[in-house]
């Protein structure tokens, strides 16, 4: 038993926040300088960017999702820390590496393709459900780290 | 599941009544008029572009009007005015509109150039005021600017550069013309970078004072003015005044036609539909006594409408089947519940010649999938409520926005429905209240079970989903090989596919890997594994040796072969891809928990019940957003990607009739016979 295996964990946690927070800040910045070049041009187009503006920042609440799952596992939330060894301590801060790193990198290529998005909606503001659907693609592999995040944080032994 | 079949409608009949036949058919609306025949000897057609371009100049002013009145007379409207649609006019009212419509235009135009004029006020205000500006720092002169002189004497008026002040004058004017006598300089006001002076001297002086004062930076007024600057003032005030005045008459006359902002509406859609309807005569051949006119009609309408015409009037109706290579424009037909999903289809595509309308399969598969992912009672229920009362309360709103409510009302009603199977009611709000506030633990049971505790099973249910919505679509792709008589490429494309999957999957299922997932072994007898393993080698085979059988050259034929085989991880991609309906669930309802977390911590008394609520409400409300767009988005993207991938291209035109396109009111139509 040691002092640093909790540390490690909520290492994990934080880096699975600040990681893919990161990212969809970045990602909402990137689309939402899109998105308010077409509002000057045409304001009526203002739900519709915004919409797809808002497609990055689903990896920061991923992140979330998993950092709140790690601290109420080591017991930060609602009192009682958990006694964990150095080693489990690590394997939840691995669990956590996932979410943290393709959540940084994909919202913010998620951005990136939401500002082409938001092209689409200036040009042809019909063609919206086509327009969010490229983001949502850049979206899938954001999920699939979350998933492998999730099932390896709630398969942890503690 | 159908798109609505068309037919060709030919109508020949007297010009005379070419009016009448085009009016009826733009107020029924059930033709596309194209594939109009290319002029014949005696066929000529009409030069209608003066007329359309005065309509549409009229339609265009009474916007301009009723923009106008909207902006002095504002009309009230809820905060769900976009909802409520069109205006609906009786068949009376319609046609007084019509019968005053010259009055009425005159109206408008009155409306518009009083507009104009305020505008005009208003920049002349904005001068005069400017005006009065440069006069100020005269103010103080008690004689009029320009030719002020007596008989002997002249006042030079101007300008010199800030911080001049008389002695620094009379010192310019000693040094550069000793000669003259009688000078006065006197400073009327100074500013930061601006002095002002009036300079008097003798006549015969005059131009040799001003040359001098010239050197050190003097120069004479912009404007002047006959009035003494104190009197000009007064005057300008006056003039804004009288402005003012006018304006606010002109205010009150624009005002004063709010009431008839009604008719305006009316009239403006008269004069669109007008000129919709003249771009179309301009478009149909005509002789000395004839017109033909040809177009699209749905089948089911095509009667109806031809009775009506031969009856009424004159002329020959034909209708035909269309031709074997014509790509006709596409109405999609569903039930009520379905039809609410001919939208999503729409935004990605009709389907094309050959294709079926995927709606109604999709529709079941839509409202599942996205209850599945927003996966919360509460939620559930509050979209659908929200939904239901808006499509209740607008019965007249635009029939796209109807549809998407109630897409929405379903949606909201399956996501109850997976609320309560997954024990979700705003994340874990039960527990939480009647721990915090009653001191015990209550919570509501999941009918099924809970997708936290058992996050593999969901998976495991996610991913059987989504093997059943690929297989629905490689389904429906052998039914269209089938229907187009196509039994080769049924069974390469899609049987031979079937038995590799299938076999695949039967393969899987007692592995150990399985095992490890799904946490419990699953054991078949020995005739189901040999099954599985002929069903695999004979679909990889079969696949391998027919997928490029329109290939002569057999090398390349087997290399396609491979390549096709190489598709089955496309489709280990395409089922995993439904993971998603695991993580969209997961994050609805732990983000949920978080907000009630938060909420929780605060202190059990008055403040702290109250923080509870505010952040109970910002929270939930933002969560659900947000959630709403990924569940919207992801299920669209299944749909698309996924299952679309499978069968369906989309491309097909929709159908553009020629009807009354208004923009503000609709003219209730009497039916058709």
């Amino acid at each position: 038993m040691s002092e640093l295996g909790i540390v490690y964990a909520l290492l994990g946690a934080a880096v699975a926040v600040l990681l893919s927070g990161t990212g969809s800040a970045i990602g909402v910045g990137i689309a939402g300088q899109a998105a308010a070049g077409v509002v000057t041009e045409d304001p009526g187009k203002f739900a519709k960017v915004l919409i797809i503006q808002l497609l990055p920042g689903t990896q920061g609440l991923y992140g979330l999702l998993i950092g709140f799952i790690t601290l109420s596992k080591i017991g930060v939330l609602g009192g009682g820390l958990a006694d964990l060894s150095v080693s489990t301590g690590l394997l939840i801060l691995a669990a956590c590496l996932p979410i943290g790193v393709v959540g940084l990198l994909s919202a913010i290529a998620q951005g990136k393709t939401a500002a082409a998005s938001i092209g689409i909606i200036a040009k042809k503001p019909d063609q919206f459900a086509k327009a969010m659907l490229f983001p949502a693609m850049v979206e899938t592999y954001a999920i699939l780290a979350l998933l492998i995040s999730f099932l390896s944080v709630t398969g942890i032994q503690v | 599941m159908s798109v609505l079949k068309m037919q060709r409608m030919t109508v020949c009949a007297l010009k005379r009544d070419r009016k009448a036949i085009l009016e009826k058919l733009q107020s029924l609306g059930v033709m596309e008029i194209s594939g109009i025949p290319e002029t014949e000897e005696g066929f000529d057609k009409m030069d209608t572009a003066q007329q359309r371009a005065g309509f549409e100049k009229a339609a265009a002013l009474a916007d301009q009007a009723i923009e106008i009145l909207e902006r002095y007379a504002p009309e009230k409207k809820s905060m769900f005015a976009s909802l409520e649609g069109k205006l609906l006019v009786g068949t009376e009212k319609g046609r007084r509109v019509q019968e005053e419509k010259s009055e009425l235009l005159k109206t408008v135009k009155k409306i518009c150039s009083l507009d104009r004029e305020y505008a005009e006020r208003k920049s002349e205000i904005a001068k005069i005021e400017n005006s009065i500006e440069s006069l100020r720092p005269w103010l103080a002169l008690g004689v009029p600017l320009r030719n002020t002189e007596t008989k002997r004497t002249v006042m030079i008026p101007g300008t010199m550069p800030g911080g001049t002040a008389a002695d620094d004058v009379y010192g310019v004017l000693s040094e550069q013309c000793p000669g003259t006598e009688g000078v006065d300089v006197e400073i009327i006001s100074s500013e930061q970078s601006t002095v002002y002076l009036a300079v008097i001297c003798m006549k015969e002086d005059a131009a040799a004072v001003e040359e001098a004062l010239r050197s050190a930076g003097f120069a004479r007024p912009s404007q002047t003015w006959e009035r003494t600057p104190e009197a000009q003032k007064a005057y300008l005030e006056q003039q804004i005044a009288e402005n003012r005045s006018r304006m606010a008459d002109v205010e009150e006359m624009i005002r004063s036609f709010a009431a008839r902002r009604e008719e305006i509406k009316i009239l403006a859609d008269y004069y669109r539909v007008r000129a919709d309807k003249y771009a179309v005569l301009g478009e149909i051949p005509q002789s000395e006594r004839t017109f033909v006119l040809s177009g699209y009609v749905p089948a089911c309408e095509a009667g109806q409408v031809e009775s009506y015409l031969t009856e009424k009037y004159d002329c020959q109706v034909e209708t035909e089947d269309l031709k074997e290579d014509e790509e006709a424009p596409v109405i999609l037909k569903n039930n009520p519940f379905s039809a609410s999903m001919e939208s999503v289809v729409e935004s990605y595509g009709l389907p094309s010649k050959g294709e079926i309308d995927p709606t109604s399969v999709m529709s079941f598969f839509y409202v599942f999938f996205f209850g599945m992912m927003l996966s919360d009672a509460a939620y559930g229920l509050i979209v659908a409520v929200v939904c239901g009362i808006l499509v209740w309360k607008y019965p007249r709103m635009s029939p796209g926005m109807k549809k998407s409510l109630k897409l929405f009302l379903y949606c909201g009603i399956s996501t109850v429905v997976w609320g309560i199977l997954f024990g979700g009611y705003f994340g874990n709000i039960v527990d939480i209240v009647s721990e915090k506030f009653f001191g015990v633990t209550v919570t509501p049971p999941a009918l099924w079970f809970v997708p936290l505790n058992e996050p593999m099973k969901l998976l495991l249910f996610s991913l059987l989903f989504g093997l059943i919505h690929l297989f629905t679509g490689l389904g429906i792709k052998g039914y269209l090989c089938i229907k187009d008589g196509k039994i080769m490429d049924f069974f390469c494309d899609v049987v031979l596919w079937f038995m590799l999957l299938v076999g695949l999957i039967l393969l899987f299922l007692p592995s150990s890997l399985f095992a490890s997932i799904a946490q419990m072994e699953i054991l078949f007898p020995d005739w189901v594994n040999t099954l599985a393993a002929v069903l695999a080698a004979a679909g990889a085979v079969g696949i391998v040796l027919m997928s490029g059988r329109d290939k002569k050259n057999p090398a390349l034929r087997l290399a396609l072969g491979a390549y096709d085989l190489y598709n089955v991880t496309g489709w280990l991609s395409d089922v995993l891809s439904y993971s998603r309906l695991l993580a969209l669930g997961l994050a609805t309802g732990v983000i949920a928990s978080v907000i009630n977390q938060m909420a929780s911590m605060l202190p059990n008394n008055v403040i702290g019940v109250i923080l509870f609520i505010i952040i109970f409400i910002v929270g939930h409300a933002m969560n659900l957003a947000i959630n709403l767009l990924g569940a919207y988005v992801h299920t669209n993207r299944l749909q698309f990607v996924e299952f679309f991938g499978k069968f369906y291209d989309g491309g097909g035109r929709p159908f553009h009739p020629f009807k009354e396109n208004t923009k503000y009111a609709e003219v209730k139509e009497e039916t058709l016979l």
